[in-house]
């Protein structure tokens, strides 16, 4: 795991003392530092995108630096294999956020001050019940997962796959397990 | 000859209307003098767009200011005449600036240009007028964010699109004799930029659109969030705005062109949602009044 805090790279990808992240060329100078420390990163490494000290986040900003953050990670043909989880996100932050992903179609992984991990943005709700599953790690099966979501197998696999190349869980040989657990 | 524009005495959103239809018949080049004289009261809007006028002229305008020293005064303090002595050649004096400790410009008549200049007016906005729209207005601290992340969206729509600096300012009222009984918080945003219409040219909205005016640009961009990029993403700006003044009971409208929607009219004013075939005044305009928060029952 990787701490990466979002309102160091503010500051150095600008040069001044900013708080907040608004507007667009903001988000694409903050995008374009955190891309290379992403780019620096071990294969598989989840990368934590601290917010707890950022201000205000205006949807320009967030469309630029998270929504095209996360497109090239989600893409069928990833330049790299990387994980990213969004931390310490207020309210504020969160509803901007979500806006954006829903735009793009994205979603990503939110993890709250008491721990929790939530999935928000573009997600149906079998995706999202699959996902609560895996949450519940260790590893598992797609079988295992069908019978505990009550599925076809097929149908399982398939959004676990989908959930696996948006980055929203791990998939390993044929186990499926959260992103922040030990490999 | 120079033409004489005549400032009504009270110069809002509504009023300035009157200023337009009177630039409406003179060439752009025309000499004109914008006589202020008697004018008694001027709010956001009235005064950056008094800006954005003098930006429209290819010939630097006069300017008469008011004759009324507690106008003047006021003037002075948000910082109009500031930037109104860059733009137009003053015909008369204009007081110097006091601190008055009047807290009721939450943002003084401030350039929109530059990312940077967003940057700095949101970290204004929330030292100053945090306070102010926790007290006056019951607005929740989390209220506040949304309401700083209105003026950075407004005012990067101006860095995005409009193609020159703009202008913004912010002002509490205390409106208790009006129809809406209650505090409220007043934001203009003004430009003299290409407008929506020009903006959108090239968008595929208006390659679909059987016809293309300025209301229809307007209703394009505002209410359905296209964009001149064919990104996705684009248009968020605007749409954080509309949900932003609807979720605090506020009242929303863009003017652009010959063409003027209200998207959120709330049940605390009158007004139509659309007005075509305005005189054609260069640019953008936007305003937003959020009221004093209602309890609910």
């Amino acid at each position: 795991m990787t701490h990466i805090d979002v309102h160091s790279a503010l500051q150095a990808s600008t040069a001044l003392p900013y708080h907040d992240l608004v507007t667009r060329r903001t988000g694409a100078a903050v995008r374009t530092l955190i891309e290379h420390q992403l780019a620096g990163l071990k294969d598989g490494t989840v990368a934590f995108l601290d917010f707890s000290r950022i201000g205000v986040l205006d949807r320009s900003c967030a469309d630029e630096f998270v929504a095209k953050l996360m497109l090239p990670l989600t893409s069928d043909h990833p330049a790299r294999d990387g994980y990213v989880v969004f931390h310490g996100v207020n309210e504020m932050h969160l509803e901007t956020i979500e806006s954006v992903l829903h735009a793009h179609g994205l979603a990503l992984v939110v993890q709250f001050p008491d721990g929790a991990a939530h999935l928000v943005g573009a997600v149906s709700e079998t995706e999202r019940q699959l996902w609560d599953l895996v949450m519940r790690g260790p590893a598992r099966h797609v079988e295992a997962l069908a019978e505990a979501a009550g599925l076809p197998a097929d149908h399982t696999r398939a959004l676990l796959d989908s959930l696996a190349r948006r980055r929203l869980v791990r998939h390993d040989d044929d186990t499926y397990r959260p992103l922040g657990a030990a490999a | 000859m120079t033409a004489v524009i005549t400032v009504p005495a009270s110069l809002d959103e509504s009023n300035f209307e009157s200023v337009v239809e009177q630039l409406a018949p003179l060439p752009a080049d025309a000499k004109i003098l914008v006589d202020a004289r008697h004018c008694r009261f001027a709010t956001p809007y009235g005064l950056t767009a008094l800006l954005c006028l003098a930006q429209s002229r290819a010939e630097r305008p006069d300017f008469a200011p008011p004759e009324d020293d507690s106008t003047a005064s006021y003037w002075a303090r948000s910082s109009f005449f500031r930037y109104a002595e860059e733009l137009y050649t003053m015909r008369g004096a204009t007081p110097r600036p006091r601190a008055s400790g009047d807290s009721d410009v939450l943002l003084e008549v401030t350039p929109v240009a530059k990312s940077e200049d967003v940057h700095a007016i949101v970290g204004r906005i929330q030292d100053k007028a945090t306070q102010i729209l926790t007290t006056k207005l019951d607005l929740e601290p989390r209220a506040t964010m949304g309401f700083a992340m209105t003026l950075s969206e407004a005012c990067s729509n101006i860095i995005e699109h409009a193609g020159r600096g703009g202008w913004v300012m912010v002002q509490r009222y205390n409106w208790s004799k009006r129809r809406v009984g209650r505090d409220v918080v007043q934001i203009a945003v003004c430009d003299a930029g290409i407008g929506f219409r020009r903006s959108l040219e090239q968008s595929r909205a208006r390659a679909l659109s059987e016809r293309w005016d300025d209301a229809i640009a307007l209703e394009t961009g505002v209410m359905q969030g296209v964009s001149r990029f064919g990104d996705p993403g684009r248009g968020q700006g605007l749409k954080g705005i509309r949900g932003y003044v609807h979720r605090f009971d506020g009242k929303l409208t863009v003017r652009s062109g010959t063409a003027r929607i209200a998207p959120i009219i709330p049940e605390w004013d009158e007004d139509v949602p659309r007005r075509d075939d305005l005189a054609p005044f260069a640019g953008t305009q936007l305003q937003v009044i959020i009221p004093k928060r209602v309890p609910a029952p």
